[in-house]
């Protein structure tokens, strides 16, 4: 729980730990119900959608301005975004 | 066109832990590349945002899509598969029918959506091979993802960073990923490998590959176990390497490193580990435990891709003369000696240039020996036309070969032709024989001891000689003047 927690960076309070806990079982439990239908005579689909090769032409189009791009960030210094330091310490 | 970086010391250098103590002979290493590499393209992998300059402006090449605003859909741009496609079939790869993209979860700050666009399970190419000197190093796969923004970290050293800054003009620029398998033995032939794959790109033109620029990026894996030894020792990956010369440097450290920590008794820890260049060590970055759960899953918002066997083929059949076959051919085609023929294919444009002049009407020999020894290390290109007439007219002797060089710098910085700037400067060299004798006479007579040392035995008197000559009369041909000279003395 608290592993899944830590890769979604979802900050959990005292109390959420269990709540969640059982919530994920709960859809643990729907994906092994789903991983007894017998699929050996389907191939693996990652698209359901049938459209192949969207290619782009390489051409250059307009894009946001630095001051638009910056607009929602929550600390921005010298046009770039300003987070904390992200080193793991060493 | 740099070539500067090429030459890294291929001995040892610099103060490394093995060297005490250590017995790295009894050591194999064993190294695995991953390369990424920038290929040419105008506009990044998934949006129609320029490939702006180093120097732009931070946050000024970006749009909703490579920022990872809600809603937005990305598209596949067709020159990156094209480069990609392309540099797999120059490395001998097998090119699947079928291949898609997929979404590699981390949280990071310089991954604006929370997940890379890469390829997992199927990649664009698979199963290729790169001839080095004769021996081959087995490509795993070719495969083609975005790349991440930019950090900048406050502080002067990175791993004493208080605070980061986020430029993502980067972030979304295509990115070919090159792995090689565990096959490299050496730091010599690691980058010897990616020198050979910086030359394989920019002669197919799928990238510039300019290290320093960071569109050739090599990330080796290393690790070592005793010689006669089959299984593979705790691997090490070293990031942040910006030149062949760091990347040697970098894995000779990382050895030495290694055995010392085994031959004292320690394991070695599987981890990323950064190159400082300023402090020329390894450092530890980033820790296994941490990362490594991805959660690799098919990207949902792009079609896969059906790669056509024509469209393959057209593909392979434009491909130009690949380095290692063009060498040989200078060889056999020019006489080259194989040493010159090397250094000028390592460079397509030396190579095209070379060629060029040859056509042009200048002997082969003096043609590479100028490519090699006035063209490389200047890095500016002349025109074929221009570094023909320049060695024509140094061959043909009317002048000098330090007038030739003049020439040819002129010519590059003004433009105009040899014969001009020849003829202005009165450079013509005088190759008559009755005028340069009375030159020679009159250097015999101002170095009486010289002409009496030479009689006397002493062969290399001769060199003072033609030093006073050179002096006296700079436009004299020296060829002429060196065989007068014995003439007179004998």
């Amino acid at each position: 729980m608290r592993h899944v927690a830590l890769l979604a960076r979802l900050g959990l309070e005292p109390g959420d730990e269990e709540f969640y806990a059982e919530q994920l079982s709960g859809i643990l439990a729907h994906i092994d119900r789903l991983q007894q239908v017998d699929t050996d005579d389907i191939p693996p689909t990652a698209q359901v959608v049938e459209i192949v090769n969207q290619l782009r032409e390489d051409e250059p189009r307009p894009g946001l301005s630095q001051y638009e791009v910056l607009a929602n960030a929550p600390v921005a210094y010298d046009g770039y975004f300003r987070v904390p330091s992200i080193q793991e310490e060493a | 066109m740099s070539n500067e970086d090429l030459d890294a010391p291929s001995g040892r250098s610099g103060h490394l832990p093995g060297e005490r103590g250590g017995h790295p002979s009894s050591w194999e290493v064993v190294i695995g590349m991953e390369v990424h590499v920038q290929p040419r393209t105008r506009t990044k992998m998934f949006c129609g945002c320029a490939v702006g300059q180093l120097g732009d402006p931070p946050n000024s090449n970006v749009c909703e899509i490579c920022t990872g605003m809600p809603g937005v859909l990305p598209v596949i741009n067709k020159a990156a598969v094209e480069a990609c496609l392309k540099t797999a079939l120059a490395l001998n790869c097998e090119i699947p029918r079928h291949t898609k993209f997929d979404r590699k979860n981390y949280m990071y700050p310089d991954l604006p959506k929370g997940y890379q666009i890469s390829q997992y399970d199927l990649p664009m190419s698979h199963d290729g091979v790169l001839e080095l000197d004769g021996r081959k190093v087995r490509i795993r796969r070719v495969h083609l993802e975005e790349d991440t923004g930019k950090l900048v970290h406050a502080g002067d050293k990175l791993h004493m960073a208080k605070e980061s800054f986020v430029d993502l003009n980067r972030a979304g620029i295509p990115l070919m990923e090159i792995v090689s398998e565990p096959d490299l033995r050496s730091a010599d032939e690691a980058r010897d490998y990616a020198v050979a794959l910086r030359t394989l790109l920019r002669t197919i033109g799928a990238s510039e590959a300019e290290m320093e620029k960071g569109q050739l990026r090599a990330e080796p894996n290393i690790s070592i176990r005793r010689i006669g030894t089959e299984e593979l020792g705790v691997k090490t990956e070293l990031k942040n390497i910006n030149s062949f010369r760091a990347l040697h440097r970098a894995i000779q450290f990382e050895v030495a490193r290694q055995v010392e920590v085994v031959e004292s008794g320690g394991t070695v820890v599987q981890e990323t580990r950064g190159w400082s260049e300023a402090e020329q060590r390894t450092f530890s970055q980033r820790s296994k435990e941490f990362a490594e759960d991805y959660r690799y899953f098919p990207e949902p918002d792009l079609p896969p891709l059906e790669l056509d066997p024509k469209w393959i083929e057209a593909l392979r059949i434009a491909l130009p003369e690949m380095p290692g076959v063009r060498r040989s051919r200078l060889i056999s085609e020019y006489g080259l000696p194989a040493a010159d023929a090397g250094l000028i294919t390592a460079d397509v444009m030396l190579a095209n240039l070379f060629e060029a002049a040859v056509k042009a009407g200048a002997q082969a020999r003096p043609a590479a020996n100028w490519v090699i020894g006035e063209v490389a290390p200047s890095g500016k290109l002349p025109s074929a036309e221009v570094l023909a007439d320049v060695v024509k007219m140094v061959s043909g002797g009317s002048i000098t070969r330090d007038q030739g060089r003049e020439v040819l710098t002129e010519s590059l910085s003004s433009g105009r032709a040899p014969a001009e700037i020849v003829a202005e400067r009165g450079f013509a060299q005088d190759s008559d024989e009755a005028s340069v004798k009375v030159i020679v006479e009159a250097v015999m007579v101002a170095n009486p001891r010289a002409v009496e040392d030479y009689r006397a035995g002493k062969k290399q008197a001769l060199g003072a000689l033609m030093a006073d000559v050179k002096k006296r009369a700079p436009q004299a041909n020296p060829k002429v003047a060196n065989s007068l000279l014995q003439k007179l003395l004998g």
